[in-house]
């Protein structure tokens, strides 16, 4: 049951994954973005991340990409040219991009031991009460600054895309 | 007692290795800018599912709590790119990422 | 006895002068430097007064001055019977001179400035006189050159009197040079710098056959002498000598600095006595400069020129007196000179001043109804300089050319010969300027009391200063050789008045016939008017390969291109290698970020194949 819940939702991000990446226009590469989004927040239910995978969706899924697709609309921005790509970049990304995955591949499969294996309910520590324990006590810092953080990114946005008063 | 039908650790890693490579691909290819902050995101995205598998790992709740700082600063992040998108919109009318090159020698 | 006092008088002098001068009236300029002088003067005569017989010296020990392992030099001065005959010539006739000076600059700019380095070169004078150790007197000796320079050079706005200067300098400093490996010879021969020990240990080595080290170092200690007292090869600084202020002729020029040369060797008279070989080339050199510049005064046209040549000639004469054993009668010779000598100059400076700047004998003439005083103590000096009987120059001429004869007589016979164009020369200047018609435009006026007071007393003693019996007063030092021969003493005065004779020929009875010789003898009196072209040749073998040497091979070659190229080559390679690096700034941001990927990938690669187990 869970090898396969893990199979199909791996497979749809993967597939949302390329599809953001090959599309052209931007409304699409944002729809598969949240295809992505809904699709890791499942993972995270199975790996029993259950507040995590809640806030995922409400957060990254319903406010931040609903922004950017606001931006995408404000914006007007259409499809992309068809141009060609700098030679360099098409020569030297691919290779690049096979190489790192390798890399991490081989890293991963060193350094982990085969036995260990994931099954829903496995880890019961990722409810609200054991994540909020923490993050007041010994995390009190980090959500301080990262407070302090969201109200200059709320003042900068605001400063940078008001409309100039003439 | 693990059941029957329990997955690999390595395949969430292995999944999310995939994904990180995806968004990189895609911030070097694309030529929106938006598109590119996207590819960004799903970089963060990524890299969220492997603190979380190895919360699971070790059994230990700090990794959630690191992915959940990583969400509140790409909210944060997001908002504050979103808007220079925009301001750089109204100077260049353009979106594409190479136009924005006065930064050079 | 307080010996440090001659010296600290001029030097107190110089001080005032020099750092407040500029706001001081010349009232007090006047007072401050003749003061310091004639203070000097004063304790002199006490110091002497006050010293007995003087049969041994009078040393005075101040401090230690280097003390180095094995080197011990000490500031010390000492008083004896030579050291006597020079103070009272330098304080003396620096007093005259400086008095003279007054009335000669009153219309100078840099009024302070000339008194403050006259009264520092008479400090750096006295110390050489003074000193009772080799080192002593070469800072002395280094001190006079840097006066000399400072006042050659005095009208500093003037090319060619700060080249003049830096001519004087520059060949002096050859001489120096002799003089610094001669001391480093002594030391290292002696243990010792101090008189007393180098003298002492000379005497106790046998009389050199060969080019021994004591034959060395008195040779070196020749080549300094004949830097400072212009011979040959060293005489080209004189000439140029005289575009500095005419007191400043008559003082360092004539009277006390080129001296100095002739002061050092008798005082090194220990040394050369061992060193005959080294005598010989004294006298030779001495000979030789007295003839060639005599040779030479026949012909010039500018009247300071006609005297400087003479001072090298009589200096010549000088250093032969020394070269021949005649060493009292070299320092008579230095004594009648600076009388003679000197007065010639303030008497030249005397007409050039009267003349408002005309120096060339040639616009000259019958000025004697205009200048009376200066005429006749110039004739007084004139009949000195030629040996006129029973004038001081006749003493001491005739003491050094008797010695001469009992050495070698052909030596003699030219030094009888230089006598004769001696006279003619001097009195071929005399008699282009005071008789015959002005040839010149300007008004011509007699100088005031203050200068012409000092060329009267000057007169007097040229004329009576030779009944000062000087090698009796160094007797104790120099014993004097045999008795005075009386055909040999009334040849040389015959030459001398043979030459004032056909000077009055020449010069007043038929004019017209040194013209008519000068085309006879073309080519060689243009050779000889050109001073031999000496200037010329040295200019060509020594000074242009040096100078162009330096500009091809030491500046541009290694200066320019070497240590310049060198400086310059770091900044040009660093901008070379930031104009390769500054492409990576391409302003696109997907190339950045490609690197960023690139970046990471290798640190990936770095952490997991480097052991992160």
């Amino acid at each position: 049951m869970d090898t396969v819940l893990f199979l199909v939702f791996a497979l749809i991000a993967l597939l949302c994954g390329i599809n953001l990446v090959v599309q052209t226009h931007p409304i699409s590469s944002a729809l598969s973005l949240i295809g992505v989004m809904a699709a890791l927040a499942v993972l995270y239910l199975l790996l029993g991340a259950e507040f995590l995978a809640a806030a995922q969706m409400i957060v990254y899924a319903g406010a931040i990409m609903v922004l950017f697709i606001f931006v995408i609309m404000l914006l007007n921005a259409g499809a992309e040219r068809v141009t060609k790509t700098r030679q360099l970049v098409k020569l030297a990304g691919v290779p690049l991009m096979a190489v790192f995955l390798g890399i991490i591949a081989f890293i991963i499969q060193a350094l982990l031991p085969k036995s260990q294996l994931v099954w829903f309910g496995g880890f019961p520590g990722g409810g609200p009460r054991d994540i909020g324990i923490p993050l007041f006590t010994n995390y009190l810092l980090p959500f301080e600054v990262t407070s302090v953080l969201i109200l200059i990114a709320i003042l900068g946005a605001i400063v940078l895309a008001r409309k100039e008063i003439d | 007692m693990p059941p029957a039908h329990a997955v690999p650790l390595n395949w969430y890693l292995i999944l999310s290795a995939i994904l990180f490579c995806l968004g990189i691909a895609g911030f070097l290819y694309r030529r929106n800018i938006i598109t590119v902050f996207m590819s960004i995101e799903l970089m963060l995205n990524a890299v969220n599912l492997t603190f979380i598998t190895f919360s699971y790992k070790w059994k230990a709740v700090d990794g959630h709590i690191f992915s959940f700082f990583v969400m509140v600063v790409a909210a944060a992040e997001a908002a504050v790119g979103l808007a220079i998108i925009l301001t750089v919109f109204k100077n260049r009318k353009s979106l594409e990422i190479d136009e924005i090159s006065s930064m050079k020698y | 006895m307080n010996l440090w006092l001659i010296p600290i008088f001029p030097l107190a002098g110089f001080l005032i002068n020099g750092l407040v001068g500029r706001r001081l009236p010349k009232a007090v300029i006047n007072a401050v430097a003749i003061g310091s002088v004639l203070l000097s003067f004063v304790w002199v005569l006490k110091t002497l007064l006050g010293a007995g017989s003087l049969e041994k010296p009078i040393v005075e020990n101040y401090f230690t001055w280097i003390q180095s392992g094995p080197i011990q030099i000490g500031c010390s001065l000492a008083v004896d019977r030579l050291t006597a005959v020079m103070l009272l010539i330098v304080t003396g006739i620096g007093s005259l001179i400086h008095i003279y000076a007054i009335g000669y600059m009153e219309h100078e700019g840099g009024y302070y400035r000339f008194f403050s380095y006259m009264n520092l070169f008479m400090f750096f004078m006295l110390t050489l006189v003074l000193a009772s150790n080799y080192l002593v007197m070469f800072v002395g000796w280094e001190g006079v050159g840097l006066c000399s320079y400072l006042l050659i050079g005095f009208y500093f706005t003037e090319n060619f009197a700060t080249t003049a200067g830096n001519k004087a300098f520059i060949v002096n400093r050859i001489g120096d040079f002799g003089f610094s490996l001669a001391m480093f010879l002594m030391f290292r021969q002696f243990g010792s710098l101090d008189f007393d020990k180098v003298f002492s240990g000379a005497a106790n080595m046998p009389k050199e056959t060969g080019y021994g080290i004591l034959t060395t170092i008195c040779l070196l200690l020749l080549l300094g002498a004949c830097g400072k007292s212009a011979q040959i090869p060293l005489y080209v600084w004189l000439p140029d000598a005289m575009a500095g202020p005419t007191p400043v002729s008559a003082l360092i020029h004539a009277a006390t600095m080129v001296t100095a040369g002739v002061y050092m060797t008798v005082r090194s008279s220990a040394l050369f006595l061992h060193a005959p070989i080294a005598m010989n080339w004294v006298a030779g050199i001495g000979l030789a400069t007295a003839f060639f510049a005599a040779t030479i005064g026949l012909t010039q046209f500018d009247i300071k020129k006609v005297f400087a040549y003479s001072t090298v000639s009589q200096l010549g004469y000088m250093f032969l007196g020394v070269g021949v054993g005649a060493f009292s009668a070299g320092i008579w010779h230095v004594m009648t000179h600076a009388f003679f000598k000197a007065l010639l100059f303030l008497g030249a400076g005397a007409v050039i001043h009267g003349l408002h700047g005309e120096q060339d004998l040639r616009k000259m003439g019958g000025l004697f109804k205009h200048m009376r005083i200066t005429a006749i103590t110039l004739l007084c000096a004139s009949f000195a300089i030629s040996g006129f009987p029973y004038t001081s120059g006749f003493f001491s001429k005739d003491a050094i050319l008797s010695a001469t004869y009992e050495h070698s007589p052909w030596m003699y016979w030219v030094g009888v010969g230089t006598a004769g164009l001696t006279a003619f020369y001097v009195f071929r200047a005399w008699f282009m300027a005071f008789t015959g018609t002005y040839r010149g435009d300007k008004h011509a006026h007699e100088s005031p009391l203050i200068m012409t007071g000092p060329l009267m007393v000057l007169a007097a003693l040229s004329l009576v200063g030779g009944f000062i019996n000087i090698p009796r007063w160094l007797e104790p030092m120099f014993p004097e050789a045999g008795g005075e021969n009386p055909v040999l003493v009334w040849t040389s005065a015959g030459a001398g008045m043979l030459g004032i004779f056909l000077a009055w020929i020449f010069y007043v009875r038929a004019p017209e016939l040194p013209g008519k010789f000068a085309t006879a003898l073309g080519g060689l009196y243009r050779l000889v008017l050109d001073k031999y072209r000496i200037d010329e040749l040295y200019d060509a073998i020594i000074v242009k390969p040096l100078v162009g040497g330096s500009r091809i091979v030491l500046w541009r070659g290694m200066d320019a291109g070497v240590i310049d190229g060198a400086v310059n080559g770091v900044g040009t390679r660093a901008r070379g290698m930031g104009a390769v690096l500054k492409l990576a700034q391409s302003g696109y941001i997907r190339s950045y970020a490609a690197w960023v990927v690139f970046g990471s990938v290798l640190l990936l690669l770095a952490v997991g194949l480097g052991g992160a187990r």
